[in-house]
Order: C-alpha cells, then structure tokens, then sequence
C-alpha cells in the first residue's frame, strides 16, 4: 500500500504549502463533492465512524449559512495521529476544511487544538499565514479548547468553542442542526477532512482503490505499548490487527492482549488478532496498545478506569456514579464477587449517559473482563495474579496513578 | 405510539416518575431512573403524562416512536 496522508512526509519536517501543492496539486472547487464523498464510502475518523457524506448533506440540507470545525482535540490519551497529522500535513487538513466550506457555503472554518497542545497549533497558523487566512470566501482559524477527555465529543467541542465548558449536551440537537452560534456545524475530525481533501482531488474510485469495499481507504493509527515502531502509522482498512501489528515492526515481547480502539476500545487476544479486520467502526479513533505477558491486566484497566471515572463530565448520574463505583471496586483488593458485582455496574452505565462516555468505560470493562478472565479470577482467590503491576497503557500526568 | 425517555443531564435523581410509572421506570441503586423505552399503552400514556408533569427538573419526556406521527417527534438517540 502506498501511503496517502504520510505521502512524501519526511519526518518531524512540516511541509511548506509549495511542497504540499507539489505532492497533492491544487484543490478545485467541485459541486459534486457530496455525492462523490458518498461513492467513496468514507467514513470518520474520529471514532464514530459515521458516514462523512451523510454527515455533510444533513448540515447542507439544514439550511443557514453553516461553520466548519476541523476536530483536532484528540483528547484519547492513546491516541496521537491527529496531533501527528497536523505536523507533518497541516495543509491536507486545512484543504479539507476549505473543500468542506466551499461546497456547504460555509465562510467560516476553524481548527480545533487542545490547549495543551501548542506546538500543534503554532503549525497550522504558519500554514494559514502562508497560504493566506482566506481561501476564496472562507475564513480559516484556530481555536484552543480545554484538554480533557470528553472535550473532544463533537457537542463538547462546540460548547467549548462558544466559550462555554467543554461537557456534551443532548442530542438532538445535533451540531449538524444546530451548533456553534445556533448555525448548522459541521464537526469532522482532522484525519477525516484530510480524507476529504484526497477524495476532492482524485475521486471516490480513487479513494476505494485502497481497503476493502465495506470499508474503503487508509487509517491512521497510533500503535503504542510492545512494538518495534511505536508511533503513527498509515494503515490500508479491512487489514488484520496482526498485520497493524507487522507493520508497526512486530511485538518486542510475548504479547498478553491488544487494545483496540483505545480507551473507548476493546481488549482482543493475540489469537484473535489474526482474524480481527480493522474496519472503521473497530479502530475508533485508531489507537492500539500492545500489552506484553508478565503484566498485571488488573491493575493497568484499574488505572484506566480511574481515569475514565475522573473524566466524566460530571453531568449525568449513572455515569458519575456508575464510573466511581467500577473505579473503586476494580482497586478495591481482590473481593472474592468482584466479578459479577462489575458486571452489574456495566449494564448499569451502558448507554445511560447523554453521550457515550459510560458507553465507552463500559465496553473497555467488558471486554477486559472476558480477556483477561483468569487473572481476574486469580485476584479473586489470592487477592493478586504474577504479572508485574507496571503502567503500559498511558494516561495524562495529572491522573497518573 | 408514544414513549418515554429521560435526558439524563438534567435528572437528579430525584425518583417521582419511579413511583408513578413504576411499570416502566424502576430506579437505579444511586436513584437514577431507569427507563423502559417501550411503546406506551393508552392507560399507561396518562400515567406517563402525569409523571413528565411531576418530574421538578423537567428532565423527563414524552415522545412519539414514529417521529412523522407528531409534531414534536425526534429521532431517537443514535447508538
């Protein structure tokens, strides 16, 4: 597979526009962009995976004057690519935002950064100076939001960006009816509009010569824990986790489970890892950790969990409670009911929330729990397993525990 | 058809709608209710009616299953 957002990048180097233009060419305006985004079959990038075409005609088809919001806050702790992408293809985003305003009529489109992540920023507004801050009727600009997990929730996002907490609110209604400043808003994540920008140039078949036809095209994923080449790397979709895996220079140790997903993921064993195709809806937003034996999985989900339960927006009471309460009992040591007292709290949680940040905790819990069944067992009758009790899996400063 | 559903940021927990639909709404072990989303019968629509009445933070809603059925229809959440 050849690379298509990573194309001609030389590492830790930011492209100028003149070499971007050279690598990609200029970025026509084309009408059909909608239908053609549809016949490409791209879907985001951010973790949803929903439909990106569907997504633009539903803000198209609200009517009023819409914004566009490039979602670069990637407030996953695993993941990195969008931050990766914005360093080394600031302009590839920043095509796909201009794409996406021209054939919506948006005036307005902004890249969103998390605050903490200034050298991020500080790049795409050299890319906005050198291509000039207006593209045609389009106005591009940044804009920094609070760091934390949820900021990234698309109702989160324009909450922040109109200077309000960064915490979801209920849909409906969807940003796509009603957004930043009342306006119809389109929230794309960063990846996605970079996607958007290819498929504007050279077309949906194009777009589908890469992947599988249920899910088309190339992924970025942020490969981390017991590999070769930790980083971000551009996969072809439909691929298996083990060949994710090859790719990101093989496991360094013998490998006790993976996650996928990141921390709204799901643990697969190295078994299923040769069968599990990573499609859109799999790879979230394409983080993956690769967790060696002789760790305890315990401990490293107990750490996780915690987290999840400080990052509740602290809105919705299952959520606020139901995420304590897992948090507490997975540190609590080794209660012979642990077991099934954490499988009450997750149908507890799932899907009680106003988005899906329970859903997420939820699923993570799920599935360490069906991985990793024997360690949890081994806690339950001798209050401890043989795994080191070491952190893989990385979490903010701040929460780090 | 007509169901029910609570949005959940603006619910505290406060538990009327429990004892007024307890056929579709029990409580949690924190006092969050947890809402059966099912079609509403005509007898229990009335209780139901009363219930959203009741709830002090308004955080509890009616809505038509079909959304082309009433005017305040809305989709349900996507999953």
């Amino acid at each position: 597979m050849n690379a298509r957002l990573l194309a001609g990048v030389a590492t830790r180097i930011t492209p100028t526009f003149d070499h971007h233009l050279a690598l990609h060419g200029p970025l026509e305006s084309r009408d059909d962009l909608i239908d053609e985004l549809e016949r490409a079959g791209l879907r985001g990038r951010g973790g949803a995976a929903f439909p990106t075409g569907a997504k633009l005609r539903a803000v198209a088809q609200t009517g009023g004057r819409p914004v566009v919001v490039a979602n670069a806050v990637e407030g996953e702790p695993v993941s990195g690519k969008d931050r990766a992408l914005l360093r080394v293809a600031p302009h590839l985003v920043l095509d796909g935002a201009v794409a996406a305003s021209r054939v919506l009529g948006a005036r307005d489109a902004l890249v969103a950064i998390a605050d903490r992540t200034g050298r991020e920023r500080a790049i795409v507004e050299a890319a906005i100076a050198q291509r000039g801050r207006h593209d045609g009727r389009v106005k591009l600009r940044t804009a920094a939001v609070q760091h934390r997990f949820v900021a990234g929730e698309e109702t989160a996002l324009v909450r922040a960006l109109g200077g309000r907490d960064a915490k979801p609110s209920l849909k409906p209604p969807y940003p796509f009816e009603r957004g930043l400043d009342g306006a119809p808003t389109l929230v794309a994540n960063a990846e996605t509009l970079a996607h958007l920008a290819l498929i504007a140039r050279f077309g949906a078949a194009w777009f589908r010569s890469a992947g599988m036809a249920e899910s088309p095209g190339t992924a970025l994923a942020t490969v981390g824990g017991a590999v070769a080449q930790p980083g971000v790397h551009e996969i072809e979709l439909g691929t298996t986790l083990d060949r994710v895996l090859e790719q990101a220079g093989g496991a360094t140790e013998q490998v006790q489970a993976i996650l996928v997903g990141g921390y709204f993921g799901r643990w697969v064993s190295p078994a299923n890892g040769r069968e599990l195709r990573l499609t859109p809806d799999v790879l979230g937003a394409g983080a993956i950790v690769v967790l060696p034996a002789g760790v305890c999985a315990v401990a490293e989900c107990a750490r996780v969990l915690a987290y999840l339960a400080d990052e509740s927006a602290g809105q919705c009471g299952p959520c606020v409670h139901g995420l304590r309460a897992i948090a507490d009992t997975m540190s609590a040591p080794g209660a012979s009911d642990r077991r099934r007292r954490l499988e009450q709290l997750v149908g507890l949680v799932d899907g009680r929330g106003a988005c899906r940040h329970p859903d997420g905790a939820a699923g993570f819990l799920r599935s360490a729990l069906h991985v990793f069944a024997a360690d949890f067992a081994a806690h339950a009758k001798r209050g401890r397993c043989n795994g080191r009790n070491v952190s893989v899996l990385p979490l903010p400063p701040r929460q780090r525990r | 058809m007509k169901a029910l559903r609570v949005d959940p940021i603006a619910c505290d927990g406060r538990g009327l709608c429990a004892e007024l639909v307890p056929e579709r709404i029990a409580l949690d072990e924190w006092g969050f209710p947890i809402v059966d989303p099912s079609p509403l019968t005509p007898s229990l629509e009335r209780h139901a009616e009363r219930a959203v009445a009741a709830c002090p933070m308004l955080a509890l809603r009616l809505h038509w299953l079909d959304p082309k059925e009433g005017q305040t229809g809305r989709r349900p959440r996507r999953r």
